[in-house]
């Protein structure tokens, strides 16, 4: 498989939510090839027959009474934002570079 | 008296409980006085614990107290002290998962299994130090700096849960709590000669705990013997409606099967070496007490075979792929809107542009590898070659596992294919560091439970050898029996407990 270019890995940084800087990119870039690499052995292992498994111990969705129980109050949900304002988390601007 | 106090194992100090011979405030202060004495700061000392809660562990040990004078003591263990792992929410105190993306996050509620330790009243002594997330197995990607190996202090006590193994290595605590996603709780346990247990997966909640990956990660005992290891199981362990992956199976026996593998009788126990988890890359003197403890099984009666499980050889791969995807998906939550760091740059920055400065501030690199790794490896054209392929190599060495348990009743490889490793040495060396978990990452692929005993020293560098036995799904009491039966004639063998090995600690200058 392919090395990722530093533009590339610049991309995933962007599409993970994650600020890295010039020397951050040129420090991380070459690591996580690295471990592309060793983790691209796995290619051709399984056939096409093979079915996935995404969960370890087989099990079916699990539902409860729809009972009201007692949750968080507003005030321990908020305890720990950064900022609240009337019993609801501020947060910065949502709009406004791409819209 | 303090220092015959924290030497005790936990069912001794329940035992000296019930029989009025102390208190919980005695037992609880003198953890606290250890605590104070080697566990020093970042720089310098075990650093075991990130958070040390002196005032509330001695109220709890006071309430107890009063509980057992007036007859309801609640638990076998009600009084005795124990150290939680960052990683779980505890109400009240602070719980920061060793990230500064959390740094004096305290939590608006407990974690199932802290609920139940407060329940049968064990005073909580403080969080213990991780790596950042449980990403690592060194305690050094801790944003708060390392842990260090009570055996020696130059060296790393595994990881990702180093502080609690340290913890309970060093005397600072009787007991811990851990979590296992790859190898957390049983390399640590390995490094630092102590016990640790993975739990079948689903078998203790999950629920509080901050999850790296849901598929891989389980709660379980981190102690210095087998019998403690496995009345913490049945404490924390069982059915909870707050966890949808929870099993509901019974989870008591893993007293008596302890109790019972003491006696030393392992007749008609099948036992599998697994093949592969060995050569090119493991230390001669871990093999060798490997070697010896598997002749030790068939002295003690069992049938010892060599089973192979081709599949495993792929297994860290598979674990690189599966784990980054989930964990980049579960740390999507750090967004710095409802809680934790929030990093506003200069201007009228967008929620976006915060986000993305909170991130690269709060979270180390590590985790910003494994995020990327994850990000990658989830994105469409990536995905069928990656995590796809990935999900499909992880049902081969569950099929692995169902075929080697059609033959023998439990596996057994060494814990970790080194002893501790000095502090540094693969930091900056991610692939090296995976390493240290080849034997234990197939165990949380499957789900199937393991446990790590000590298995002695190694003879190039004196340091702790663990020993890892794994058992079929809900099948955890095989650990204790096997366990508890190698510990029992080792011990003998040492003349006393592996601990007792260990170089005197002073405290930190």
């Amino acid at each position: 498989m392919s090395q990722l270019t530093r533009d590339e890995v610049a991309h995933l940084a962007d599409l993970a939510r994650i600020d890295l800087d010039d020397a951050e990119l040129d420090h991380l870039a070459p690591q996580l090839n690295v471990i592309l690499e060793a983790v691209a052995s796995i290619s051709g292992v399984a056939g096409d027959d093979v079915p996935p498994t995404s969960h370890p111990i087989p099990l079916t969705n699990v539902f409860r009474e729809d009972v009201v129980v007692p949750g968080l109050t507003a005030e321990q949900a908020l305890s720990g934002a950064p900022e609240a304002e009337e019993q609801r988390f501020r947060v910065p601007r949502i709009l406004g570079d791409e819209q | 008296m303090s220092d015959e106090l924290i030497k005790k194992t936990a069912a001794e100090l329940a035992d000296a409980l019930a029989a009025g011979e102390t208190t919980s405030v005695e037992v609880t202060r003198a953890h606290l006085d250890r605590i104070l004495e080697v566990d020093g700061t970042a720089e310098s000392g075990v650093h075991a614990f990130l958070h040390v809660d002196a005032e509330g562990a001695l109220t709890q040990a006071a309430e107890s107290d009063a509980r057992r004078t007036a007859g309801r003591a609640r638990h076998l263990l009600d009084g005795v002290p124990i150290a939680v792992k960052d990683v779980l929410a505890t109400q009240g105190l602070p719980t920061t998962c060793g990230s500064k993306i959390l740094e004096g996050w305290v939590p608006p509620y407990d974690a199932t299994v802290v609920r139940r330790i407060k329940d049968a009243g064990l005073p909580i002594l403080g969080k213990t130090n991780m790596d950042e997330f449980a990403m690592g197995s060194s305690t050094e990607h801790s944003a708060y700096g390392p842990t260090r190996n009570p055996w020696d202090q130059t060296r790393i006590p595994g990881g990702s849960g180093g502080g609690s193994a340290a913890a309970v290595a060093a005397f600072e605590a009787p007991l811990a709590l851990g979590t296992d996603t790859g190898g957390s709780i049983r390399q640590p346990g390995a490094v630092t000669g102590t016990v640790g247990v993975k739990p079948t997966y689903g078998g203790v909640s999950r629920y509080g705990l901050v999850a790296l990956a849901n598929s891989l990660d389980q709660v379980g005992p981190v102690t210095r013997t087998v019998l403690d290891s496995a009345l913490l199981h049945e404490l924390i362990g069982g059915h909870d409606p707050l966890d949808s992956t929870s099993v509901d199976a019974p989870v008591d026996g893993f007293v008596a099967a302890a109790r019972q593998g003491a006696t030393g009788d392992l007749k008609g126990l099948k036992v599998g070496v697994i093949k592969e988890l060995a050569g090119e890359g493991w230390q001669p003197g871990v093999m060798q007490r490997f070697a010896e403890t598997v002749d030790l099984l068939t002295e003690l009666g069992a049938e010892v075979t060599e089973v192979s499980c081709p599949t495993f050889v792929h297994a860290m791969a598979t674990y690189y792929l599966i784990l980054p995807a989930e964990c980049s998906s579960n740390l999507a939550k750090f967004d710095a809107m409802r809680y934790g760091l929030r990093v506003v740059p200069d201007g009228d920055p967008s929620a976006e542009a915060v986000m993305k400065a909170t991130r690269d501030a709060g979270f180390g690199d590590e985790v910003k590898r494994r995020i990327m790794i994850g990000t990658y490896a989830l994105s469409s054209g990536y995905y069928d070659a990656y995590y796809g392929q990935a999900q499909k190599v992880r049902t081969l060495i569950s099929r692995d596992f169902a075929a080697a348990f059609e033959g023998v009743d439990v596996l057994v490889s060494p814990t970790s294919p080194t002893t501790a490793f000095p502090l540094g040495e693969k930091l900056d060396d991610p692939l090296a560091m995976y390493l240290q978990d080849l034997a234990t990452i197939p165990a949380n692929l499957a789900g199937v439970p393991g446990i790590s005993v000590p298995a002695g020293l190694a003879d190039e560098d004196g340091l702790p050898v663990g020993f890892q036995v794994l058992a079929p799904a809900l099948a955890d009491d095989r650990l204790y029996r096997v366990g508890a039966a190698v510990e029992a004639a080792l011990t003998d063998r040492w003349g006393g407990p592996i601990l007792a090995k260990a170089p005197t600690l002073e405290g930190p200058r």
